[in-house]
């Protein structure tokens, strides 16, 4: 070993969204960790839409949060907006939205990192890895600086092969204003990994002195304003400001659609595949041509700046049709663009050849994460990186991947679709992918993953120890309020009447009560004479919770019990599908090409049939392998 | 409890074969099985034990008397806590049984569930694997094919249209859920509810219909059919054993489907002899035509009588499911020429009562299937019990989304609901493909900001 060369349990490639909670993790779990970034300057940067949540993406957010993450404090030191999403809804698919200044929050994801003990940061571009025997061994730098782990985690975002595309005008690069990572893209496309291809769009950003105001709705936060961190709070967020909403009309849709051969989707410049939900306003007027207006969000981009991030306009446009569709619009009409649109091109790895731990089957102890793996959304990004990097040091250490079930959390949800079914478009999370909704809410984030973190060391003790206080509390509670009976005697008639609707028949434990529709916290305590005014409001909210759904709970847990079991069902990696008797072609092809870690995963695999899963446990049962470490 | 076992989900099904006998068994097995045995009984049974006792449905009504036997785990066939209950064999009754067991948290036996679940807990030996994974193969493929024959035609076109329906409705809860930023039509709630109601009615005249199809299938259905004067009534005659039928030399002598209840093979069988189909200026014989056709439409297998000294005869129905078609061809003893048996056609003589034994067997298979091995497969009726019990799951399910739809604050619940509902239905169409809601809303509506 030359001096040059510095030995890390763990290499983490990239600083954003992935590659900091790949890096905070490992390093709170004690492993000696290097976060290599072409630019420290750019650690936290939020590269699209200023915002961080949303339903779905806010689930993700509370998940990590729950187990030490940093996004949800950051969104909280940096969030100039928020909402809570589907209020009117169940507690399932509340939702919570922060608008960002992106300074704040950038520096808020850099302070964590600056001052995490075991985490040191390094500024070059990564030219190469270094493999021995499909083993990762460390990584090489531009400047031919050799850095040694036994675990490497790439999150290189859009930046490999990164092309960006304006009108007809393309040229290659990482995000607008950074170089593309070539020279590792080349060498990871030698690597025995499918590579495909996805793009997707910015809008331009405007200079908000250039907009009238005075014409558009204003959208302002919601009161109280809602906190994203289970540790953190309303004092820590900055000053508050409102977004605003305007409308494309029919003389925007008319330039559209005249320039549209200008477009790089449009004349064949790309062929890559951006996402259904977030099509570009070429997109939106062609395929929805009856629709005379499109809604856009303005979102402020910071407290310090004039600029502001369009939403619902992204397009590749060449510029002049952009300046000119923009000023079409109500409050636009002398806006002045900072910075134009843009489609990007960039690579991505096929996910189903990862193992559910995010690493590589093709290269042991290489991790993947983020928008590498064919997602899209910081969100998206930062959940996979907090599992690379848990199991990353978890290899170092010779023990078991930690992957989340599907019943657990949504992270288990996103893992699972992208290794057991790939993607075609960017992966983004919509609450509507997990089949055990109802369990999976953002307000129990904490009650189902904190112990899980704390156990696999990567909570803070301060953390924990709120976290443990909480949960003793709930439990009490919930105690009390099972064993507290309401007396038909003791209830005041009129009460009875305007609550319940009706007469006690017989007595009623509180949470019974509490578990009817018509009955809420605030009128339980009307209904009874026990004292519930000590309890906190986290803790009656989720009490309320648990009640209403406990019907809906019961029964999801019966199938997760199902799931459960299946997924204890290991199939071995060097099983032989083609050789297994009684299978039809279809499920052999499709189990060889997956290769399915449970019997659970397998028979999530379209087109596996429970009479396929029946034969593979005969096939298990019979032919006796030997144990997997 | 005991090491290597694993106690998974309860499930049921009939154990001896199906039909009428002295006996059926319904099996239990499962985690809890000795549970639900007690809502079952009123009683706590002692393991290995027989004890007389009242089976009860979930409303405290008593089905039947029999015994019933706990099978501690894992001293069972399957390893698993298992309870045989042992009741008459009307298949009426082991019906109930089942739905009641259904009703209470178990769910049908897949094929060859029971075996698999006895070969994963060491139950069965090793060198019996093979055989499992061809057990469970061929009942797939039977229970299948007896699936697609009890819900052919009209039943199964409504229930894919209910699920389509269904399916609809999802996108749209889901899309007011995931996307309530978005400045999309979304289908009203009331709408919504108001559209629920429609589809639970319609869903509950298919159960109807289900539940009778069921009744009239306490067994199965035969008819038989064929041009005038082909034979038919004298070939109802024969296997019922007695003259239910006017048999006489005028064709067109038969109005009225005729009917008899006999037994092939311990399956009670409803004969239906019909009218001869041939244009008519009669009108009581046109509508006589008209019931037959009905009849024909309805029955789990039509035997198609033909002459065989008579070239007319010889015709090939038309508007009458291939598959359920056994083409019998009478009066031999009139023909010098020697016809031997295949799957679809059977030589007989009514008359002369030969070729009747060999009839009778054939139809026996095709009612049991060929399922010899120790577990019994799907036949048309407990596939139909099946569907009944899918049927009034997806009810139950679609009421409570209706109940839940009429408060905002439950969308999420009402969305539960209905997934649980189109995957009862899923069960009667057998598909399993996960659906693909967010590509429905992508394509129906302008997402993105």
């Amino acid at each position: 070993m030359t001096a040059s060369q510095q030995q890390y349990d763990v290499i983490i490639i990239g600083g954003g969204h992935a590659g900091t909670e790949a890096a905070l993790a490992a390093a709170r779990m004690g492993a000696q960790t290097l976060l290599i970034t072409h630019n420290i300057e750019t650690i936290g940067q939020m590269s699209c839409n200023p915002a961080i949540g949303g339903i779905g993406k806010s689930h993700l957010v509370k998940e990590i949060d729950a187990m030490g993450g940093a996004m949800a404090l950051a969104a909280d030191y940096g969030g100039i907006q928020f909402r809570v999403l589907n209020s009117r809804k169940g507690p399932a698919v509340r939702a919570t939205r922060a608008q960002a200044d992106r300074v704040l929050y950038k520096a808020a994801i850099r302070q964590q990192v600056e001052n995490q003990a075991n985490l040191q940061m390094f500024q070059q571009a990564v030219d190469d890895l270094l493999i021995e025997q499909d083993c990762i061994r460390g990584i090489v730098t531009q400047s031919g600086l050799t850095f040694l782990a036994k675990s490497v985690v790439l999150t290189t975002g859009t930046f490999l092969g990164g092309k960006i595309h304006i009108g007809n005008d393309n040229y290659a690069a990482g995000r607008a204003g950074d170089p593309p990572a070539t020279t590792l893209a080349n060498r990871l496309r030698e690597l025995s990994l499918r590579v495909g291809r996805l793009k997707t769009g910015t809008p331009p950003r405007i200079d908000g002195r250039t907009i009238d105001y005075s014409q558009l709705e204003t959208q302002p936060g919601d009161e109280p304003i809602p906190v994203f961190s289970f540790m953190g709070s309303a004092a820590l967020h900055p000053k508050q400001v409102n977004c605003f909403i305007t409308y494309t009309n029919e003389t925007t849709h008319d330039i559209i659609k005249q320039d549209l051969s200008l477009s790089p989707m449009y004349n064949g410049n790309i062929d890559s595949t951006g996402p259904r939900y977030c099509p570009s306003i070429e997109d939106k007027v062609t395929r929805f041509a009856d629709r005379n207006q499109h809604q856009i969000f303005i979102e402020p981009e910071g407290l310090k700046t004039h600029e502001v991030y369009p939403n619902g306009i992204s397009t590749s446009l060449p510029f002049e049709t952009q300046q000119k569709f923009v000023r079409s619009v109500k409050g636009f009409e002398n806006a002045h663009i900072t910075r134009p649109g843009y489609a990007i091109e960039y690579d991505y790895f096929d996910p189903r050849d990862l193992q559910p731990s995010l690493e590589t089957k093709a290269i042991e102890g290489l991790f993947f994460a983020g928008q590498i793996n064919g997602t899209t959304g910081y969100e998206e990004a930062a959940a996979q990186g907090m599992v690379a990097g848990i199991n990353a040091v978890r290899r170092t250490q010779e023990l078991d991947a930690w992957v989340p079930r599907r019943d657990q959390a949504y992270i288990g949800v996103m893992i699972d679709d992208l290794v057991t079914s790939g993607t075609i478009e960017p992966y983004r999370m919509f609450t509507s992918r997990a089949e055990f909704r109802l369990l999976l809410r953002q307000d129990n984030a904490d009650l189902r993953l904190s112990e899980t973190a704390h156990e696999l060391g990567c909570l803070p003790a301060a953390q924990w120890q709120a976290f443990s206080e909480k949960r003793e509390v709930l439990e009490t509670q919930q105690q009390r309020l099972k064993s507290s009976y309401v007396q038909p005697s003791e209830v005041d008639a009129d009460l009875e009447e305007k609550i319940l609707g009706k007469k006690l028949k017989h007595e009623y434990s509180m949470y019974e009560l509490l578990r009817r529709p018509e009955v809420n916290f605030e009128n339980l305590q009307q209904l009874s004479s026990l004292d519930l005014s000590d309890i906190p409001a986290e803790v009656s909210e989720q009490l309320e919770i648990q009640a209403k759904y406990a019907g809906y709970i019961e029964r999801q847990n019966t199938e997760v019990e199902k799931v459960a079991q299946q997924e204890e069902v290991k199939l071995p990696q060097d099983l032989n599908y083609t050789a297994i008797t009684g299978l039809s072609n279809e499920a052999k092809q499709k189990l060889m090409e997956i290769k399915p870690h449970t019997i659970g995963q397998a028979a999530r695999i379209s087109g596996i049939t429970p009479s396929t899963i029946s034969l593979l446990l005969v096939h298990l049962k019979s032919k006796p392998t030997r144990k997997s470490a | 409890m005991p090491k290597n076992i694993t106690q998974k989900e309860l499930i049921c099904a009939l154990a001896t074969p199906p039909g009428k006998g002295a006996l059926a068994i319904v099996r239990l097995s499962g985690k809890d099985a000795h549970a639900i045995a007690k809502k079952i009984t009123h009683k706590s049974l002692a393991p290995r034990q027989a004890s007389y006792t009242n089976f009860y449905n979930h409303d405290g009504a008593v089905l039947d008397q029999g015994l019933a036997i706990y099978f501690q785990t894992p001293a069972s066939f399957t390893g698993e806590e298992v309870i045989e209950f042992h009741c008459h064999g009307n298949p009426l009754v082991a019906d109930l049984l089942l739905k009641t067991l259904c009703n209470l948290g178990a769910r049908l036996a897949a094929p060859g569930e029971f075996s698999l679940r006895a070969f994963l807990n060491n139950k069965i030996d090793l060198a019996q694997a093979e055989a499992i994974a061809d057990l469970i193969n061929s009942t797939t493929e039977q229970a299948v094919r007896t699936a697609t024959r009890s819900m052919q035609g009209a039943f199964s076109e409504r229930v894919q249209e209910v699920l389509t329906q269904l399916i609809q409705m999802r996108m749209h809860i889901e899309a007011h859920l995931d996307f309530p930023d978005e400045e999309i039509d979304r289908q009203q709630i009331e709408q919504l509810v108001s559209q629920l109601t429609k589809l639970k009615h319609f869903l509950n005249e298919l159960l109807q219909q289900a539940k009778l199809g069921e009744r009239l299938q306490t067994g199965a259905t035969i008819a038989i059919a064929g041009k005038p004067n082909a034979g038919k009534s004298s070939l109802l005659n024969v296997l019922a054993q007695s003259e239910v039928a006017i048999v006489t030399e005028v064709p067109g002598t038969t109005r009225d489907p005729l009917s008899a209840d006999i037994e092939i093979q311990g399956i009670a069988v409803r004969l239906i002899d019909t009218a001869g189909l041939r244009e008519t200026q009669d009108i009581v014989e046109a509508k006589g035509i008209q019931r037959a056709q009905q009849a024909l439409a309805q029955a789990d297998l039509v035997l198609w009588l033909t002459d065989v000294s008579n070239e007319d005869s010889q015709i090939v129905p038309s508007g009458i499911d291939a598959a359920k078609i056994i083409y019998v061809h009478n009066k031999v003893d009139l023909s010098a020429e020697k016809k031997y048996n295949d799957d679809e056609n059977i030589y007989i003589s009514a008359k002369a009562q030969t070729g009747i034994d060999e009839l009778l067997q054939q139809l026996g298979e095709h009612l049991i299937g060929d399922n010899n091995i120790r577990e019994q497969g799907d036949t048309p009726f407990l596939a139909r019990g099946r569907h009944v019990v899918a049927l009034q799951q997806a009810q139950e399910n679609i009421h409570s989304a209706q109940q839940r739809l009429s408060n905002s604050q439950e969308l999420e619940l009402a969305a539960e609901d209905l997934r649980l509902a189109q995957q009862n239905l899923g069960e009667i169409t057998g598909e399993f493909t996960p659906d693909d809601l967010l590509g429905k809303i992508f394509s129906e509506f302008c997402i993105g900001k």
